[in-house]
């Protein structure tokens, strides 16, 4: 495993990587003319299109209203914090939380069965119920127990669904990467002596979790997405919930699409970086296997 | 002569292939047997079972005295005095170097950081990987990667080694220099069993060369005799094999 330093292009960017996919990156400067060209044409005929339909002006109202947009996206923007807040916070839980869950789960042996099912029966449960169902129940079923000493806040118990929902994703990513680990890893570690739990803690959870970075980015960026549903039981308005709030004033759709644009404001770029992580694991991974 | 390691009547299946049918050895300390024999014939597999990597199926092995497949036996205890080093060199590939050799000594002999880690500098030095000890394994050449895990084994000071093929994944250019190693090894008086491909290295350094053929030592002895005047018919079929494939 003689890995010389990647002397390859660099990292594609977004366009780059367009033109590689459909085939024209051998084509050049004609290519990317040629590309240019009849994307202009295809745009051009959609705008024309779309815009000279009779519905055209309906629609854009309801929308894609400017002066509606202008006045709610401050206040949009402004409560997006709470979703960003409610993200980290059930990030945190989630990343402990379902390792826990995976490591019970790769557990070896007869004494430990009733701790591997436990898992199992979890993730398979809290993969199978959407999670806005998971939101629903704890958000408006906890706080209505008024058990003494139990959280009353519906936002408190909707990131906790958040999080049970989340785990058991998160939890089966790494366990694909525990299992990724070549047995000859742990062969290694418990030649030298070592438990199995220190091979677990040193060796193997280590180079899963490098390993498993990318797909953990993309269940992210989808508990971004699913801060969202918060909105259903929660007081406290975040972002969709007061785009609700504005759509309800204006009876006009725009706050919404001004939304679902501050998420992408966020996503795309979380979208991006998984990509570039997953292109970098890749290229690492190649340059492991041609020695 | 102390006995180091005493194996009797092992056998060993996986599934429906019995790949160890019986193995007798005996080794004592200070001496260096090489295991040789085709591929399959159970060599490896012997070894594993010896650091008990692998439960046998039957048979029984002592180390020292200590009859480590007894059951209730502590098997990290065990694993700590007998050393492995593997044909892939198994490194781990998120530590540095010096960290792949100080870690074990660290978690498991409880030796603090410090200790652990002048002592794993000491053993890289001693075979001259002095300037590699901060780099990550995949920056190192095969022969390097082989010879670091050569110092891994023996930072846990083991009374036994057990190399396995440990110069078959190297490029033939860099195996003289983890050979130079296991000599010197040998030479300081290291108990080892070494299962290996290199005849020559095996006249060279072995007291005594033993033949495995389908899972049954066939035939052990010096290796003057072995080399020059194998009882065995299987024995002497297999260095003609060895000797027209060029490799001795």
């Amino acid at each position: 495993m003689q890995a010389e330093p990647s002397g390859g292009p660099p990292i594609g960017s977004t366009r780059s990587r367009v033109f590689h996919a459909s085939g024209m990156k051998q084509e050049g400067a004609r290519g990317v003319a040629i590309a240019m060209v009849s994307t202009l044409l295809i745009v051009v005929l959609v705008v024309v299109f779309v815009t000279r339909s009779a519905y055209w002006p309906d629609f854009k109202e309801a929308f894609f209203n400017r002066q509606i947009f202008l006045d709610s996206l401050p206040g949009i923007l402004a409560k997006f914090r709470r979703n960003v807040v409610y993200f980290c916070i059930a990030e945190v839980f989630v990343l402990i939380f379902a390792l826990m869950l995976a490591i019970m789960r790769s557990l070896r042996g007869p004494v430990f069965f009733p701790i591997r099912a436990m898992a199992i029966v979890y993730t398979d449960v809290f993969r199978g119920i959407p999670t806005i169902l998971v939101i629903y129940l704890l958000g408006f079923g906890m706080p209505a127990l008024a058990i003494p000493g139990i959280p009353r806040s519906a936002t408190f118990w909707a990131i906790v669904g958040l999080i049970l929902s989340y785990s058991a994703y998160v939890a089966e990513v790494y366990r694909a990467g525990i299992e990724s680990v070549h047995p000859s890893q742990v062969s290694a570690a418990r030649s030298l002596g070592l438990t199995r739990g220190q091979s677990m803690r040193h060796v193997v959870v280590p180079q899963a979790v490098r390993r498993v970075v990318p797909p953990l980015m993309n269940d992210f960026v989808a508990l971004q997405k699913d801060t969202a549903l918060v909105a259903i039981v929660a007081a406290l308005p975040e972002a969709f919930r007061q785009g609700q709030i504005d759509k309800a004033a204006t009876f006009n759709f725009t706050p919404i699409v001004a939304v679902a644009l501050v998420f992408l404001l966020i996503t795309i770029p979380m979208t991006r970086f998984t990509d570039y992580l997953v292109e970098r694991e890749r290229r690492k991974r190649q340059a492991g296997s041609t020695v | 002569m102390t006995e180091a390691l005493r194996v009797e009547d092992v056998h060993k299946r996986f599934g429906d292939l019995e790949v160890l049918r019986g193995i007798d050895l005996t080794v004592a300390e200070h001496e260096v047997v090489c295991l040789i024999g085709a591929s399959g014939s159970g060599k490896s597999t012997l070894l594993r079972c010896l650091n008990l990597l692998e439960p046998v199926d039957a048979g029984r092995i002592w180390i020292h005295g200590q009859e480590v497949t007894a059951p209730q036996v502590d098997q990290n205890a065990i694993r700590r005095q007998v050393g492995i080093v593997f044909q892939s060199f198994n490194l781990f590939p998120h530590m540095t170097v010096l960290r792949n050799v100080s870690l074990a000594p660290q978690r498991v002999l409880k030796q603090p950081a410090g200790t652990a880690e002048a002592n794993a500098r000491e053993l890289l030095g001693r075979f001259g990987l002095d300037d590699k000890a901060d780099e990550y394994p995949d920056r190192l050449s095969g022969g390097q990667q082989q010879r670091v895990a050569i110092a891994r084994a023996l930072a846990m000071e083991p009374d036994v080694m057990l190399l396995d093929e440990v110069t078959s994944a190297l490029d033939p250019v860099l195996v003289a220099e983890v050979l130079d190693v296991i000599r010197e090894l040998a030479e300081q008086g290291m108990t080892m069993v070494i299962a290996t491909h290199e005849m020559g290295f095996a006249r060279d350094v072995a007291h005594r060369v033993a033949f495995l053929n389908e899972g049954e030592i066939v035939e052990e002895g010096p290796p003057g005799r072995i080399f020059t005047d194998p009882e065995q018919e299987e024995t002497r079929r297999f260095l003609d094999r060895i000797i027209a494939a060029g490799r001795m």
